[in-house]
């Protein structure tokens, strides 16, 4: 007395059913090639498989490659060097870029401008002038420079035309283009950060290693010293940390000074996040079988617990490099970090200090652009690589 | 109430999932139906799709799900009217209304299941507060009404309480207060006994079908214990890999099982009606294969009853915590976790050490392992070379004892570092010990793999390409990795299900017979423990109550504990319904209710191990009559 439907009529007495289609025990375990490919796939493979899912954070990945890529070779990029002063062209604004000419297409130009003096305020005006066609050059010779210090140039990406000038984020109190001057001060923002982590991740990995792995009283004392750490109001830390640093130090000293100060102040994160990811991975099984296989403390952190939290920690790291750029800018914006001659974000900040300058020249304040992107990017990259430090889930 | 009309009916379902490697078909036609104040049980595997499909029912499935098909809902409170509940739109005010108030769920894990923060009253009435016009002090009277129908003995006290001042039973009595309190004509029960002790599911599988009898309420059970079906359900659906393939009421499903799945089923699962030396039909049978495995035991094992390989005398573990004061006043409370146990492990044989949570089994299985320092007591292990002091060792001796000594973990997916493939994993113990060279360690690699029945050319995976079971079977090779001689099989099966179950415990007595092993076999379940074991050990409260070859313990327990555990047990068989009137509320190892000969009452006559004969030991008063505890 079997039906065809495991579904009776509503209501009515359930027959026994029994389905006829043909059956295979194995079927749950038979896999697509598709799955097996995955199935094949080592850790790392199902992360990257897992991050690309996740669009925003990989095209801030490429973005940030970019402009990594970009500091490598911003001799090249900047339309001017660093120091170029172009006194005829103080408190230019920027430049607008036009492409049709009357009408006519004439490739990327700016129009030539010249200054007048406001006798009264004393603020200079500039007039564009509609019959002065600069075209704009494109892998032109240019300011010379020497290429990461070694090497003679003079090749630059896009340079102005012959006696005209491009100022497309505008110029400074001393006539200097700020454009150019953002894409040399990324060299030390974008790297202020790496170098800072590196610093507190070495930091963070040994003292939260230890204080997770061993627990105890040294526990107790790191997690004390990280708490009153973490109560103390950074800026005035950093105040206090930047002070000592003496005046007479070389440019390239203070550079290295501030990012141990800034690594000294964010390992404290990372600690924990080392300390609780340990806490959670010694109590799993595997950590004890190979206990009990009689592996070494050495052993059980290298071979299981390290590879078992690098990738949150890279995550982690990813998400924390925001806060030492942002700190490294802060501290130059008060004048206590970086100084002139070195060039960063923050420094050139600094130009825009006052509030009159803002109101005259709004332009100074376009290394704010980078500064924001370069911290969203770093944010939505770390979110993505966090989802995908857990792949199974 | 009108009979035309099923309460719930799921039609032609079909649910799949996008993920990496291509869809995922969880659900691939699914239609059932729950009449109204029936019991439906759905039945099947994990991955069959079977709670995928409730949680379609109650509209949470994750936002990546792609359904197909329809889930009709009758409410009987406005007769005439079908809602599709695939067609209303995800979270909007129609699936509310029904959530909560007019469809219940009940979930597995009651630990977790309740919030932490809010008592136990405010989370019961808080739906009374969404679906009803109720005042406060209506909502509490209700509340504390459905918390003693429920069995809470003292409601008013209970509503005020936490989650964590409750045992697990408490707490999942109190999740199913939870899910009653609108009195829904519907109730998904997701596995709601699987993560409790068997004394307690007991109790909770007589408290559902109280309730369901009561408020006139229909269920869907959702499990794939068949003991639990038969004893509970009406109706019973069988499902397996997304396709419903029995389905029928309760008797004809068990008195004539029609497919060769269910059938499979039904084998697969160990009953105490097996003969001795009868073997289980796993569903996926595993050829078991140590033609090449190191350490392989060339005589075959004695059997006597003298030839003790582990033994184990006054074990103690003490946990003290201190409640420190803010005056100095320190308060020591202490638990005994392992109280006074002794017992020997003879060479060749399974000794199964039974006990709920709690018990103190996985505690015992640690200080043999070394890897909890007891309080006190004594561990002799006499292997085949020489005979170590387990608690002693150091140094070299520690290495050969680990080497001697090894376990099988419960969990089959922490017990395997995610990072490593099985080729690390199966080496990773030579490695430590120096065995051998990289090329004589690839062999006895993949040998294990032979042996555990395993394609060797899996070695290069990792270990989430296998299935629970597989990784289990991987568990296994690594414990037989340096040739021990005992294996501690810390509950090995029981986070695997039925039709997994039959295979890895047949895989275990294989490789007994084939390397002449020793286990001890620690387990909640007293079927999987008779069918391992030759003899069994029955803990409660940190003692061994009752230790006794296993065919006396189970035909002829004298323990109170020891019945109480053995009527518990779920039949998956009609004509031996649950005894739920011998069923105590306050859990088996409620001490009051045992006989006074089995009570410690801290005087002179202290509980000590009593000879019943046979090498049957039982815990009870010194002075207490041989002939008496018997009755």
């Amino acid at each position: 007395m079997s039906t065809s439907s495991p579904l009776p009529a509503p209501g009515a007495p359930l027959e026994h059913y029994v389905s006829t289609a043909p059956f295979d025990l194995q079927s749950v375990e038979a896999m697509t090639p598709e799955q097996s490919k995955v199935y094949q796939a080592s850790q790392l493979r199902l992360m990257w498989w897992k991050f690309r899912r996740h669009r925003l954070a990989v095209v801030s990945g490429i973005f940030l490659a970019a402009l990594y890529f970009g500091i490598l070779i911003c001799e090249f990029l900047a339309p001017y060097n660093l120091h170029t002063r172009n006194m005829d062209y103080i408190y230019s604004p920027p430049q607008q870029v036009h492409l049709f000419h009357n009408g006519q297409l004439v490739g990327p130009f700016v129009y030539g401008r010249h200054m007048t003096l406001d006798m009264d305020t004393l603020k200079r005006n500039y007039i564009e002038e509609q019959d002065d066609v600069q075209r704009i050059r494109f892998f032109c010779k240019g300011d010379s420079y020497r290429f990461w210090g070694l090497i003679e140039g003079d090749r630059h990406f896009v340079c102005p035309a012959k006696n005209g000038q491009l100022f497309l984020a505008g110029t400074d109190r001393l006539g200097r283009d700020v454009l150019s001057r953002i894409i040399y001060g990324a060299r030390i923002s974008l790297t202020i950060g790496l170098v800072g982590i590196s610093f507190s991740f070495v930091l963070g990995i040994v003292i939260g290693g230890l204080a997770g792995y061993h627990g105890g009283l040294f526990d107790l004392i790191v997690q004390r010293i990280i708490e009153v750490l973490q109560s103390i109001p950074s800026i005035p830390l950093w105040l206090a940390l930047a002070a000592i640093m003496p005046i007479t130090w070389s440019p390239i000293l203070i550079y290295f000074g501030i990012t141990v100060i800034l690594g000294l102040i964010h390992w404290t994160g990372l600690a924990r996040a080392v300390r609780s990811k340990l806490l959670a991975l010694r109590e799993e099984d595997y950590v004890l079988a190979a206990q009990l296989m009689g592996a070494n403390s050495s052993r059980i952190i290298g071979r299981h617990l390290i590879p078992g939290f690098m990738s949150h920690l890279i995550a982690t790291a990813t998400i924390s490099i925001p806060g030492m750029i942002l700190g490294e800018t802060a501290l130059s914006f008060l004048g206590l970090g970086l100084r002139a001659p070195t060039t960063s974000w923050g420094i050139l900040l600094t130009e825009a200090r006052s509030v009159s300058v803002i109101a005259f020249y709004p332009w100074l304040l376009l290394p704010m652009l980078p500064v924001i992107l370069v911290i969203m990017a770093f944010n939505f990259l770390g979110d993505g690589l966090r989802d995908a430090a857990d792949p199974y889930k | 109430m009108n009979s035309g009309v099923d309460l719930l009916r799921i039609e032609d379902v079909g649910i799949s999932f996008a993920i990496i490697g291509g869809p995922l078909h969880a659900v691939r036609r699914a239609s059932l139906r729950v009449l109204p104040g029936k019991v439906t049980a759905l039945v099947g595997e994990s991955g069959s799709g079977k709670s995928v499909l409730s949680q379609a029912v109650m509209g949470i499935l994750p936002n990546t799900a792609r359904v197909r098909g329809r889930i009709l809902f009758s409410d009987p409170e406005k007769p005439g009217t079908t809602q599709d509940i695939l067609q209303m739109p995800r979270d909007g005010p129609g699936i509310r209304a029904l959530r909560g108030s007019r469809i219940g769920k009940i979930f597995q894990e009651p630990m977790t299941s309740l919030s932490p923060l809010h008592t136990i009253g405010n989370q019961v009435s808080e739906s009374l507060q969404i679906h009803t016009p109720m005042g406060r002090a209506e909502r509490k009277a209700r509340t504390e009404e459905m918390l003693s129908l429920v069995g809470f003995p003292n409601p008013k006290r209970a509503y005020d309480m936490y989650p964590f001042e409750l045992s697990g039973g408490l707490r999942q009595r109190a999740m199913i207060a939870m899910a009653l309190i609108c009195r829904p004509a519907l109730l998904i029960a997701d596995e709601p006994t699987t993560a409790l002790d068997v004394t307690i599911q007991a109790q909770i599988l007589q408290l559902l079908r109280e309730l369901q009898t009561k408020l006139n309420m229909a269920m869907l059970l959702i499990t794939h214990d068949l003991g639990v079906v038969a004893n509970v359900a009406d109706e019973v659906v069988v499902m397996y890999h997304g396709e419903i393939m029995e389905a029928g009421p309760v008797e004809a499903i068990f008195r004539r099982p029609g497919h060769p799945y269910l059938k499979g089923l039904m084998a697969a699962v160990p009953h105490f009606d097996l003969k001795p030396g009868e073997r289980l039909k796993a569903l996926r049978e595993v050829p078991v294969n140590v033609g090449n495995l190191l350490g392989k035991q060339t005589a075959p094992a004695s059997k006597g009853a003298d030839d003790i390989l582990l033994s184990v005398r006054d074990l103690e573990k003490v946990y003290t915590t201190r409640k420190s004061g803010w005056f100095g006043g320190n308060q020591q409370t202490s638990i005994r976790a392992v109280d006074g146990v002794s017992f020997d492990i003879r060479r060749g044989e399974c000794l199964g050490l039974v006990g709920e949570s709690g018990c103190g089994k996985t505690t015992v299985s640690k200080i043999l392992m070394r890897a909890v320092t007891p309080s006190g007591g004594s561990v002799v292990f006499n292997g085949r070379d020489r005979s170590i002091d387990v608690l002693e060792a150091e140094g070299n001796t520690l290495r050969m004892l680990r080497a001697k000594i090894q376990m099988v973990f419960q969990d089959p997916v922490s017990s395997l570092s995610p990072r490593m493939t099985v080729e690390n994993i199966l080496s990773e113990p030579l490695e430590i010990h120096r065995r051998g060279n990289a090329a004589s360690r690839l062999a006895t690699v993949k040998s294990l793999m032979q042996a555990i029945g395993l394609d060797p050319r899996f070695i290069k995976r990792y270990p989430h390409s296998f299935s629970g079971g597989q990784r289990q079977r991987i568990g296994i090779a690594r414990a037989l990795a340096l040739g021990p001689e005992l294996l501690i099989c810390d509950e090995p099966v029981s986070a695997l299900d039925v039709s997994v179950q039959a295979q890895i415990l047949n895989l275990l007595k294989d490789l007994q017979k084939e390397l002449g092993l020793t286990y001890l076999f620690i387990s909640h379940n007293l079927a999987v423990v008779d069918y391992m074991a030759d003899r069994i050990a029955v803990m409660c409260g940190g003692r061994i109550v009752e230790l006794a070859p296993r065919e006396v313990l189970l035909r002829k327990p004298v323990h109170p504990y020891t019945r109480s555990l053995v009527a518990a047990v779920p039949f998956p068989d009609l004509d031996r319904p649950m005894d739920f009137k011998t069923l105590k509320l306050g859990g088996a190892s409620d001490t009051s209710a045992w006989g006074p000969q089995f009570r410690d009452e801290g005087d002179e006559d202290i509980l000590s191990p009593l000879d019943l004969g046979g090498g049957h030991l039982v815990l009870a008063r010194r002075s207490s009559d041989v002939s008496e505890l018997r009755h």
